[in-house]
């Protein structure tokens, strides 16, 4: 029983780093119609500048987290700019390519530019965990769950009180109408990128100093957040939200009483089996697309 | 003039051993036909179904896995008190056996798979993809996991004793791999130009379409699946017996990635775009290495030469060149509308 509550809490953990990553996502999805195959290499961003602020230039930590996740926004926006703008009328396969081969190119450039060798990143926070009875937990874990439930939170009060999530959800439902509206579509897409790609690299900063940062770390993430995404329905925000959490149930509970060789196979099972029972996902707000 | 220029193509090919004698360059051009046959097989489900599979690497696995494992014989517990073995099989049995099953998965994953479309298909096959890699990895008293599979044996064809011919040298297996490649080209082309290949275009051109005039989606679809997978397969088999070691790493996501690019850089939908595509790739990296490039960097061009290509050559190579031939000839014979000339060669 202590085992088994052990378990639940690692996945109450985890799970709110896995929501970010799914939020970040179905966002990118929803509002823009591309399947965002560069996600992961957000998430890997964020944790190669969370080590580049706080081990190569000596930055505080908690400064170096906003740095970490402002750069995330930035490379978002920039992509969004460069490779996504001229893209706008192509249909979905074309602009999963390109995805595609920015997530190719930007991890080889991580490879490249960090080498292939995992780093570390300190963290300030005591090695001892803090015991609750009969299950403990490290303080930065604990920290890594409060900051990102603050972020989900952010996430929607962003998306439901202000005039920019307004204009999203408009573009969301239909975009002509919303373009007819005087909502600025490119301006909208720009800052939907930015915000999906900061949540991702949010994650990387926050997960980064737990495990090691390595640069292929994004592949798992990106097809984690995949599977997230289509747990909770291809758009829908609060269905990324609990989907993060299930899966992170599933992951935890799999390693935990099944094996943990498979514990990474448990998010494909999941895709596998959601897909064939439920296409739509548990809380889709639309039909499936194609 | 047509069958000219393809037979004096496939005499050239037919000829590469005979005056090539750098062995490391006859590797390259081996591991490139594999990758071709593959990347045609790809090319049966992207760009004749329209259905972009990114799993697809998964048939080549299987085809590597299943045929090694049937020649080296194995051992395995299916249960703790349940114990499963073989002898080992010859190769040929074992390459064949190999094709069937991936064909098989193929058959399976079509059923499955196409119950959804789009961005949902592409996240099913690689899903599927990414657990039988973990399998491999983790199932160590079937696959060896990690450790991989050593000392697969060499295809050997005729009477033992009599007259035999080993695929063990290099040339031999070029031979191998060409004959394969120009089967599987043959099929292919016999199949997307049969009513079963109008149907599969039809149902990438306007599903509701093809399917209210009675075209049967689900049997085409799967049937364009089995072949592709078969085909995949048969090139792992061709990978593994070649090789002659296989690990987990054949799994490995950037391989479906590399087929993926051979197809749309070469022209998706045409017979000739993922041969065509399959060799500037499967050479590229070789030219890059040799000026000295780094390994990520290599990628990195990979990379961005994906997307440049899908910005600037969305239609692929073949038909872009095909297009300009065309429009040239029609310049040249103005008694022939230039229009009608492009439009009949944009599909």
């Amino acid at each position: 029983m202590d085992q088994f509550l052990q378990h639940v809490l690692n996945a109450l953990i985890l799970g709110g780093t896995y929501a970010l990553l799914g939020i970040g996502l179905t966002l990118i999805f929803g509002i823009m119609r591309v399947v965002n195959f560069a996600h992961g290499e957000l998430y890997a961003f964020g944790a190669y500048m969370m080590y580049l602020w706080v081990m190569v230039l000596g930055t505080n930590f908690y400064l170096a987290l906003p740095l970490a996740v402002l750069l995330g926004v930035m490379l978002g926006a920039l992509m969004e700019f460069v490779l996504l703008r001229k893209m706008r009328g192509a249909d979905i396969d074309t602009t999963m390519l390109i995805m595609i081969g920015a997530w190719i190119a930007l991890q080889n450039t991580q490879q490249l530019t960090w080498t292939g060798v995992a780093k570390s990143i300190d963290s300030p926070f005591p090695t001892s965990p803090l015991v609750l009875g009969s299950v403990s937990v490290s303080w930065n874990r604990l920290f890594v769950f409060i900051v990102a439930l603050a972020l989900i939170g952010a996430t929607y009060v962003i998306i439901n009180r202000t005039r920019l999530g307004k204009a999203m959800r408009a573009t969301f439902q239909d975009r002509d109408t919303a373009a007819l509206m005087g909502v600025d579509i490119n301006r909208i897409y720009t800052a939907t990128f930015a915000l999906g790609s900061g949540l991702a690299a949010a994650a990387g900063a926050l997960l980064g100093p737990v495990f090691v940062v390595y640069p292929t770390m994004g592949d798992l993430a990106s097809l984690k957040a995949f599977a997230i995404v289509i747990l909770g329905g291809l758009g829908s925000i609060p269905g990324a939200t609990i989907g993060g959490f299930i899966l992170a149930f599933m992951e935890e509970l799999g390693a935990g009483y099944v094996s943990s060789g498979y514990r990474d196979a448990m998010g494909f099972l999941l895709i596998i089996i959601i897909l064939l029972v439920k296409p739509t996902g548990l809380f889709a707000q639309k039909e499936r697309i194609g | 003039m047509k069958r000219g220029l393809t037979l004096a193509w496939l005499l050239f090919l037919a000829s590469v051993p005979l005056w090539l004698d750098n062995l490391y360059i006859l590797h390259v051009l081996i591991m490139t036909g594999i990758f071709v046959i593959a990347a045609m097989s790809l090319n049966l489900l992207l760009g004749y179904t329209g259905q972009l599979s990114l799993g697809h690497v998964a048939f080549f696995g299987i085809g590597a896995y299943v045929s090694s494992l049937t020649t080296l014989g194995f051992s395995v517990h299916l249960l703790p008190d349940w114990q499963v073995s073989a002898d080992p099989k010859p190769v040929w049995f074992g390459m064949l056996l190999g094709t069937v099953v991936a064909g098989l998965f193929g058959w399976a994953i079509g059923r499955l798979a196409f119950k959804v479309r789009g961005a949902y298909f592409v996240i099913v096959t690689i899903s599927f993809a990414e657990v039988i890699r973990l399998v491999a990895l983790n199932w160590v008293e079937l696959t060896q996991g990690p450790m991989a599979l050593n000392n697969i044996p060499y295809l050997r064809l005729g009477i033992p004793e009599v007259f035999e011919v080993a695929f063990l040298r290099k040339p031999a297996n070029y031979y191998l791999v060409l004959a394969v490649g120009i089967l599987c080209y043959i099929i292919i082309r016999r199949l997307v130009k049969s009513r079963a290949g109008r149907a599969m275009i039809a149902l990438r051109e306007n599903e509701p379409l093809a399917s209210s005039v009675g075209v049967d989606v689900t049997r085409y679809l799967v049937l364009a699946t089995v072949v592709s997978a078969a085909m995949a397969g048969a090139a792992g088999t061709l990978y593994a017996h070649y090789v002659r070691i296989v690990d987990p790493d054949v799994f490995l996501f950037i391989y479906t990635v590399t087929m993926v690019i051979m197809v749309i850089s070469g022209g998706k939908g045409t017979l000739a775009g993922p041969v065509v595509g399959g060799i500037i790739f499967g050479l590229l990296p070789e030219v890059l290495r040799s000026a000295r490039v780094p390994p990520e960097m290599q990628w990195v061009v990979y990379g961005v030469l994906m997307i440049l290509v899908v910005y600037f050559l969305p239609q692929g190579i073949v038909p872009a060149v095909r297009d300009w031939w065309l429009s040239r000839r029609a310049a040249d014979a103005p008694d022939v509308p230039a229009e009608a000339t492009t439009k009949a060669a944009s599909r």
